[in-house]
């Protein structure tokens, strides 16, 4: 099987087999478009986000290690001390969480108490946790901070690096799907919004980015060869990179995903709710998405700001009116020429110079000689 | 340089590595040795138990706070949590408006009131100073390596008092009549002189010590520092009156700076004319009852003898002021004047059990993480994929020292989050090797040998690596200056990982492909080698010592390398030498044409797998200049 990644990655490389990434974007882009639409929709829809209690405020206590597992048994607890209905839920085998709302000093002090004896355990097993109402908007404006720092500070750096806007506003672009898309995940789905979970979606932000660099450095790569050929078009070079970088970007995602699965597992099934859980998890999701926005979004995006270009579309035409008279016909999306059989097959010569460019041969010629007196 | 072997240098670059890795491990186990450090990282409370707290800063009116200030406010909190006795908590400012505060165990009520109540700055009148000397002989006991002198003159003033009883309220006379101001000697009932000739000077003031101190009343108090006890009168100018303070060197009348360094107090208009009262009271009056004290916090902070009646509420303290201590002193003024209480904003009890099975569970998911990671290298890499292991093992070694330095150095503790930062970098590091490894793949595909796709495939993963890493350490910065709470340790980690991770790449990694390319079971593909004919998908022939190539057909198999994008846009990497004994002897135009775009056609590949990059680079460069050179022409 992996002799078979191997000699797909080898026909992705050169162009014999190719997935129209590009060709195809106005489908993607609609594809997103709807995604985008249902993510803003879907929050309205549900009634917001299932927010943590770190958004809301209140007390949480955690028992752990108990044989005992029973709701009621908390429920009861907080009852008796407060007169309030707590949420109480059993998030992993043995580990009891209870939510209330928010409680003074001394009754975190009884409902823990109450626990202890309820359910039979030892003051070591008690763990709490109390937020005040605040606590989250602070967190969510500080993350917002660092969000708009990190997006500002990256469109500089991938501008300066690619030494284009293009590039930089594509990913950005592409960028926004990502967090749009991750939050109507989580709307969706009701998982619970912690500042572990925003945390995680800032560290998408982040890896999105990355497997957006390896695959904009590889076209980066291919355009600039683009003016010194003739046989392939802007988009299919395009389209060859991200094809190129394709196993890349399976392998990245599957090595990204494999030690994150890890964790959720552990973070979910055994440790119940909490910080590994939350980080986990968006990223799970942002992951995912952020590789997939990269293939669809972003690249594409990329080829369609540029493509309009004049310099683009007049070698776009040559190219095509020599394939015309070259008696190419087919070629696969990456821009490999193919045969009347749909066999790959090499690019015809280029049609001979018409008389008048017996001249430009000469000029060339001359200027191979000339070019090493210019240095 | 230039003319070492890729194999020499590599071995160099290891031996580099060997160097730093050692250099880490020996200032570590030194470290140990010396029981400043430990091997183990140190963990933070929600992996050890313990309380943590932040807390936010309430002033009254709204008013901002600045850093110093906040800075003032936890250096008040943590003399409290140190005089209450509590050991190891630790107190930080988090994005400069937060105030984090760690301890082991449960705090108890009144520690919990004592972080959280605001530190009051007040100006007392001294009515009695007394050297406490007790204090001064736990000094003496504490630091044996005084001077003798000082030792000899301390003990001499310890042997003239010599009376170890405690002083009753009896023993002293009643006041004669009602006090009339701050500094009369009324104030002083027999029970307030026992109290003063009682009390032992400490840094530690109990809850119900400070809820008694009412302004209204004379107060017992001391400076923590020195020794001296006070007995002091009624609050003569609160610290809420002091508008600014600033330090700086002393003017003389003439305007010149007299190279000593003083502290200008600024009061408001109701503070001036208490200072104004009192201090034109205090200047008549005998040593030591023409000093005043300056609280903070139910300590004497220092106290100034009153040398001219200050009218202008800008009263100056001179001494012997170091540049710090000056500007110590002015700092703990501007506390003075906006009294900082704190609310707690979250609150987190883990118990040490659930520490436990964090911690554990937190390791366990990371070597599930790393188990899944290898096996996937391996299945897809083959014996390659142990060099991403050993890698893996070598970036985790050096984190795993880099933490526990961070820890003796700066107290870095490891958090639940810091620990999943650690395990998401395992796919972040691993990704690396994948970049590395797609473009020796490709480069060999180009048809290259191995050596020669090694160096051609590193030249240009290095620059990507480069490229994505810094997004990475642009995040982890950002995430760490704006975090708060726990997840800080989550954006620290996940900086330094990446950083580990390009010192890896560039320091073992490449140079163990380097060395590992001339290795016969790589370099002639042998199965399972990860190299493998197989493995490439690509029909390729062992050529000899270490060379691949394609099939010479006459069809289309080799041509592809030609016209195929690949060869074309490999542009730039000399893809398809004119040397090379794969090219195709096919002449067509359409090669003709090709010919101009390859860059380096004066070179045969024999002669291009001995260059270094730096050499490769140059002819490179020379080439594609001319090759600009010849568009343009053609341009026209």
């Amino acid at each position: 099987m992996a002799a078979n990644f191997a000699k797909a990655g080898n026909q992705l490389y050169t162009g014999e087999r190719a997935y129209p990434f590009i060709q195809r974007s106005n489908l993607w882009f609609i594809l997103a478009a709807v995604l985008i639409l249902a993510s803003i929709a879907v929050p309205f829809f549900r009634g917001g986000f299932n927010l943590g209690i770190e958004f809301t405020g209140g007390s949480e206590f955690t028992v752990s290690q108990t044989e005992n597992t029973d709701i009621a048994v908390g429920q009861d607890a907080v009852e008796e001390v407060s007169g309030q209905e707590a949420i109480v839920t059993n998030v992993a085998p043995g580990t009891v969480r209870v939510q209330t709302e928010e409680l003074s000093d001394t009754e975190t002090l009884e409902v823990a108490d109450a626990l202890q004896q309820g359910y039979g355990v030892s003051a070591e097993q008690v763990s709490s946790t109390f937020i005040g109402p605040v606590w989250g908007e602070q967190i969510s404006e500080q993350m917002l901070l660092g969000l708009i720092v990190f997006v500002v500070l990256v469109a500089l750096y991938m501008a300066f690096y690619f030494r284009t806007w293009t590039m930089s506003i594509a990913a950005m672009l592409g960028l926004a799907f990502v967090v749009i898309v991750t939050v109507g995940i989580y709307a969706a789905t009701g998982f619970e919004v912690t500042p572990s979970a925003i945390i995680g979606f800032l560290t998408i932000l982040s890896y999105a980015l990355y497997d957006t660099m390896v695959v904009f450095d590889k076209i980066r790569e291919n355009v600039d060869g683009l003016r010194s050929q003739l046989d392939q078009t802007f988009t299919e070079r395009v389209n060859l990179a991200v094809n190129q970088t394709l196993v890349r970007s399976i392998n990245t995602s599957v090595v990204g995903i494999l030690p994150v699965g890890s964790i959720l597992f552990i973070g979910s099934l055994l440790l119940g709710a909490g910080t590994l859980r939350d980080i986990s998890l968006s990223l799970f999701v942002g992951i995912i998405v952020g590789t997939l926005a990269t293939i669809f979004i972003q690249a594409p995006l990329y080829a369609r700001m540029r493509r309009n270009d004049t310099a683009i579309r007049s070698h776009t035409a040559e190219v095509l009116a020599l394939r015309e008279q070259r008696g190419v016909h087919a070629v696969t999306s990456s821009g490999m020429a193919l045969d009347a059989a749909g066999q790959p097959t090499v690019f015809p010569p280029l049609p001979e110079p018409e008389p008048e460019g017996e001249l430009e041969d000469d000029d060339e010629y001359q200027v191979i000689i000339q070019a090493p007196h210019e240095h | 340089m230039a003319t070492r072997t890729p194999a020499a240098h590599a071995r160099g670059v290891l031996i580099g590595l060997l160097v730093l890795l050692l250099g880490m491990g020996g200032l570590l186990a030194f470290a140990v040795q010396d029981g400043r450090a430990q091997w183990a990282p140190l963990l933070a409370l929600d992996l050890e138990g313990g309380t943590q707290m932040v807390l936010s800063p309430q002033v009254d009116g709204g008013e901002e706070i600045d850093e110093e200030q906040l800075q003032q406010a936890v250096e008040v909190i943590r003399q409290r949590v140190d005089g209450s006795g509590v050991t190891e908590a630790e107190i930080t400012t988090q994005g400069g408006e937060n105030v984090v505060v760690g301890l082991p165990g449960t705090p108890d009520a009144e520690t919990r009131e004592l972080i959280q109540a605001s530190a009051d700055m007040e100006f007392r009148p001294v009515l009695r100073a007394e050297q406490d000397m007790a204090f001064l002989e736990e000094l003496l006991a504490e630091e044996e390596d005084l001077s003798e002198e000082d030792a000899e003159a301390l003990e001499e003033q310890l042997d003239g008092t010599e009376e170890e009883e405690q002083a009753q309220p009896e023993d002293f006379e009643e006041p004669t009549a009602e006090p009339e101001n701050g500094s009369d000697p009324n104030w002083i009932t027999p029970q307030v002189a026992a109290d003063f000739a009682n009390f032992e000077c400490s840094s530690e003031i109990s809850l119900e010590d400070r809820a008694e101190s009412s302004p209204d009343e004379p107060l017992v108090s001391c400076d923590p520092e020195s020794g001296m006890k006070y007995l002091l009168g009624p609050v003569a100018v609160p610290g809420t009156n002091i508008e600014d303070s600033s330090f700086g060197m002393e003017q003389s009348g003439a305007g010149q700076s007299t190279g000593r360094w003083a502290v200008t107090i600024n009061f408001d208009a109701e503070g001036t004319e208490a200072f104004s009262d009192t201090t034109t009271r205090l200047l008549g009056l005998e040593a030591p009852r023409n000093q005043f004290a300056i609280m903070l916090d139910g300590q004497v902070i220092s106290a100034p003898t009153t040398q001219a009646a200050i009218v202008d509420g800008r009263p100056q303290i001179t001494g012997d002021f170091t540049e710090d201590e000056a500007r110590g002193l002015s700092e703990q003024l501007r506390y003075g004047s906006l009294p900082i209480s704190f609310e707690i904003e979250s609150e987190q009890q883990i118990s040490a059990t659930l520490g436990e099975e964090q911690l554990r569970l937190g390791l366990l998911a990371g070597i599930i993480g790393l188990v899944l990671v290898a096996g996937y290298a391996l299945f897809q890499y083959r014996t390659l994929g142990l060099v991403t292991i050993v890698s893996l093992v070598v970036a985790g070694v050096m984190t795993w020292w880099a933490i526990a330095l961070l820890g003796w150095s700066d107290g870095y503790r490891l958090s639940l989050a810091g620990i999943a930062g650690l395990i998401v970098a395992i796919g972040l590091t691993a990704d690396s090797f994948i970049v590395y490894f797609e473009r020796i793949k490709d480069e060999l595909r180009e048809g290259r040998s191995l050596p020669g796709a090694v160096e051609a495939g590193w030249s240009r993963a290095r620059r990507t690596i480069l490229a994505s890493k810094a997004v990475n350490v642009i995040a982890a910065v950002v995430l760490y200056l704006v975090a708060v709470g726990n997840v800080r340790g989550f954006a620290f980690t996940l900086g330094l990982t990446a950083i580990i991770d390009v010192i890896l790449v560039f320091l073992f990694t490449h140079p163990l492909m380097q060395l590992v390319a001339r290795r016969k079971f790589f370099a002639a593909g042998k199965k399972f080698s990860g190299l493998s004919e197989k493995e490439l998908g690509v029909d390729v022939l062992y050529r000899g010592s270490g060379r691949f190539g394609r099939r010479q057909q006459s069809g289309s198999a080799e041509t592809l390398s030609q016209s195929a994008p690949a060869a074309a846009l490999a542009g730039t990497s000399a893809g398809s030498l004119p040397s090379s004994p794969l090219r195709p002897s096919a002449g067509a135009a359409g090669d003709a044409r090709e010919d101009r775009v390859q860059e380096v056609p004066e070179i045969s590949e024999s002669e291009w797998s001995q260059m270094t990059i730096a050499e490769r680079r140059r002819a490179r460069a020379a080439a594609s200049r001319q090759q600009d050179t010849d568009e343009t022409e053609e341009g026209r």
